[in-house]
């Protein structure tokens, strides 16, 4: 019995997503009084896996072959289920990011396992049982979900733990699968990386700022940006932002968009439909701009001001600009 | 070509959420319900690839009676036929099984879905069913194209960036925006789908492996503390000292 953790990469370093996996796995292994292994694929650096010591991780496995820095999910289905194997794990964490879900989905049918993704707690064990909490109905709801095979698969929602950081260094060894061809079938001809506005990538940041239609138009998201990289923000859009071409599809957030949990999401000019709650509304703190007293999106804030964009971002930019950093 | 269009039915996106007193099930009283919004992106794309190139789209749900005017609405939009799977789907791992067992017998070139649907947020469907047809699976795609009639080429999502990818067929894809621009039924898509076959069958068996055991709602927010315009720059103080994020 053990816990496994699916950890991911993004220029050599952990994802943080995959830092709050690493720290759930070892508190369900503690829960469980095992211990917890990570499995890492392609293109990380051995000092960041060695550092998963911090999240509680003893041991990591690695498959350094770089067919692998690209995600191919038949071949990184292949690797993680030897590593389930290996080290006879009876639960295995993913991130619920693209990747996790896409990978926990295969890996499910393949080990004959039961998954949850989307989970924003901890399990209850007690008596053999293994019930998680997951968001459902685009974040208006939460479902307690038992599973039941032997083999408990489970995909974190990002921000829903606190990473923790301890002493330890995690020993690396490597590891790898029989892979073919075929395992390679659906490999990636490009990849291309976009423009992340000081590097935070949207669904796993901390701070939200985020435009709707009252912006006006693309020429005004100076306001959104600026405000942004004071904050150390990635910045996001309501769905005819995106629509009408001012702002990237890959911005646009709400129920048919990305959803994101961040500590802090800023609204600029977006009235609040019940959409575009659903892929926000588990934001900790929500702050909303708005000039008309009556948008909708002020039930759902914890901070409001009732004011032309225009006349208050700057204002908030100034006063982010004079904070101590 | 021939491609299979899976369609959840789930309650139209501006529905206050409920559950039944013993908070054990989702309470459908009142609620409208629409095709998943992400499974209309696949939808579509799947009519203008037969447009373009020739071929069937049959749809299929695997859902109970109820999701009828739904599936009658996307042969409205322009699917050719229909299979609807009898049964109330209690899980992921229900529903792809049952998807698997309808693909093994039609030879479909490709399939194709939404990312997630808006009640379940499962994103597993897509990934289940390429891995019990043993082919691959392309998810999230927000492009997809033929290269010739025997490779597609789609654009996937990925955290930070996306990826293409050249398929072989046939394949498993997930549908996002902005794949297509969904499509809205005319009064002749209308006539016409009510004499397009919608076949019934009876599930294959299949277990489910998570139980739904309770539902709960998010915690009320504790009201909004309103801030003068004019001291804006106060915010930001508030939201260091008080709120404690920045
Ligand atoms: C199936 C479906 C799925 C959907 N999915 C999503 C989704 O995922 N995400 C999403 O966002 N939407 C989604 N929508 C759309 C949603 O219903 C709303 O139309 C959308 O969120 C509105 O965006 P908005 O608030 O930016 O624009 P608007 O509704 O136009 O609101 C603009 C707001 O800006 C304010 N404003 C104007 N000028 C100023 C100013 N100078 N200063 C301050 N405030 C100003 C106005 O008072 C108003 O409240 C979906 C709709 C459907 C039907």
């Amino acid at each position: 019995m053990s816990v496994l953790v699916f950890v991911e990469g993004l220029n050599g370093e952990i994802k943080k997503s995959s830092l709050e996996a690493a720290t759930y796995g070892s508190q369900v292994a503690q829960q469980l009084g095992t211990t917890t292994t990570a499995v890492a694929i392609g293109d990380v650096q051995e000092s960041a896996l060695a550092g998963l010591g911090a999240q509680g991780v003893s041991k990591v496995l690695y498959d350094s072959d770089s067919r692998l820095n690209q995600f191919v999910a038949d071949a990184y289905v292949k690797v993680i289920a030897k590593a389930v194997e290996q080290e006879n794990a009876t639960v295995l964490v993913f991130s619920n990011s693209n990747i996790g879900a896409a990978v926990g989905a295969k890996l499910a049918v393949r080990l004959n396992g039961s998954l949850a993704t989307n989970v924003t707690s901890l399990p209850k064990t007690d008596g053999g049982s293994f019930t998680v909490t997951r968001g459902v109905f685009s974040g208006k709801a939460f479902a307690d979900v038992a599973l039941t095979s032997d083999l408990k698969i489970v995909a974190i929602k990002k921000n829903s733990i606190d990473i923790t950081s301890g002493e330890g260094t995690a020993t690396v060894e490597s590891i790898s699968a029989d892979l073919t061809d075929a395992d390679f079938a659906a490999t990636p001809k490009e990849t291309v990386m976009q423009d992340t506005n000081g590097g935070v990538l949207l669904p796993e940041a901390e701070i939200v700022v985020s435009g709707g239609r009252g912006l006006k138009g693309p020429e005004n998201w100076h306001l959104i940006e600026d405000l942004a990289k004071e904050l150390g923000a990635a910045t996001a859009c309501s769905k005819p932002v995106s629509d009408m071409d001012w702002r990237p599809h890959h911005e646009h957030v709400g129920q048919t968009g990305i959803t994101v949990s961040p500590n802090l999401y800023i609204a600029v000019g977006i009235s609040g439909a019940i959409q575009h709650l659903a892929g926000v509304n588990s934001s900790k703190v929500i702050v909303v701009i708005n000039k008309d007293p009556e948008a909708p999106f002020f039930k759902a804030a914890d901070y409001g001001i009732v004011g032309d964009a225009f006349e208050v971002v700057p204002k908030l930019i100034e006063a982010a600009k004079a904070l101590d950093k | 070509m021939k491609i299979l269009v899976c369609i959840s039915n789930v309650p139209d996106t501006t529905s206050k959420i409920n559950f039944t007193a013993d908070s054990k099930a989702f309470d459908k009283n009142g609620v409208q319900f629409v095709i998943n919004p992400w499974d209309e992106y696949a939808l579509t794309r799947a009519i203008e690839l037969k447009e373009a190139k020739g071929g069937t789209v049959t749809v299929l749900n695997v859902g109970e009676a109820d999701a009828e005017p739904n599936i009658r609405k996307a042969l409205a939009i322009g699917a050719d036929d229909a299979i609807r799977v009898n049964a109330n789907p209690t899980d992921a791992f229900f529903v792809a099984q049952q998807i698997t067992a309808v693909a093994k017998e039609n030879n479909y070139d490709m399939i194709l879905m939404g990312k997630e649907s808006i009640d379940y947020n499962g994103s597993q469907v897509h990934s289940m069913v390429g891995e019990m047809l043993g082919i691959p699976s392309v998810v999230p795609a927000f492009k997809l194209d033929m290269v010739d009639d025997s490779t597609a080429r789609l654009e996937r999502e990925i955290e930070g960036g996306k990826e293409v990818v050249e398929v072989k067929l046939p394949f498993v894809a997930s549908a996002q925006q902005p794949m297509s621009e969904p499509r809205i039924p005319n009064m002749r898509g209308i006539m016409t789908a009510r004499t397009k076959p919608l076949a019934v069958r009876e599930p294959v068996s299949a277990e489910a492996k998570a139980e739904y055991v309770n539902y709960s709602k998010p915690e009320k927010k504790g009201g909004v503390k309103m801030i003068d315009p004019e001291n804006a720059g106060e915010l930001i103080t508030l939201l260091r000292n008080e709120a404690k994020v920045l």
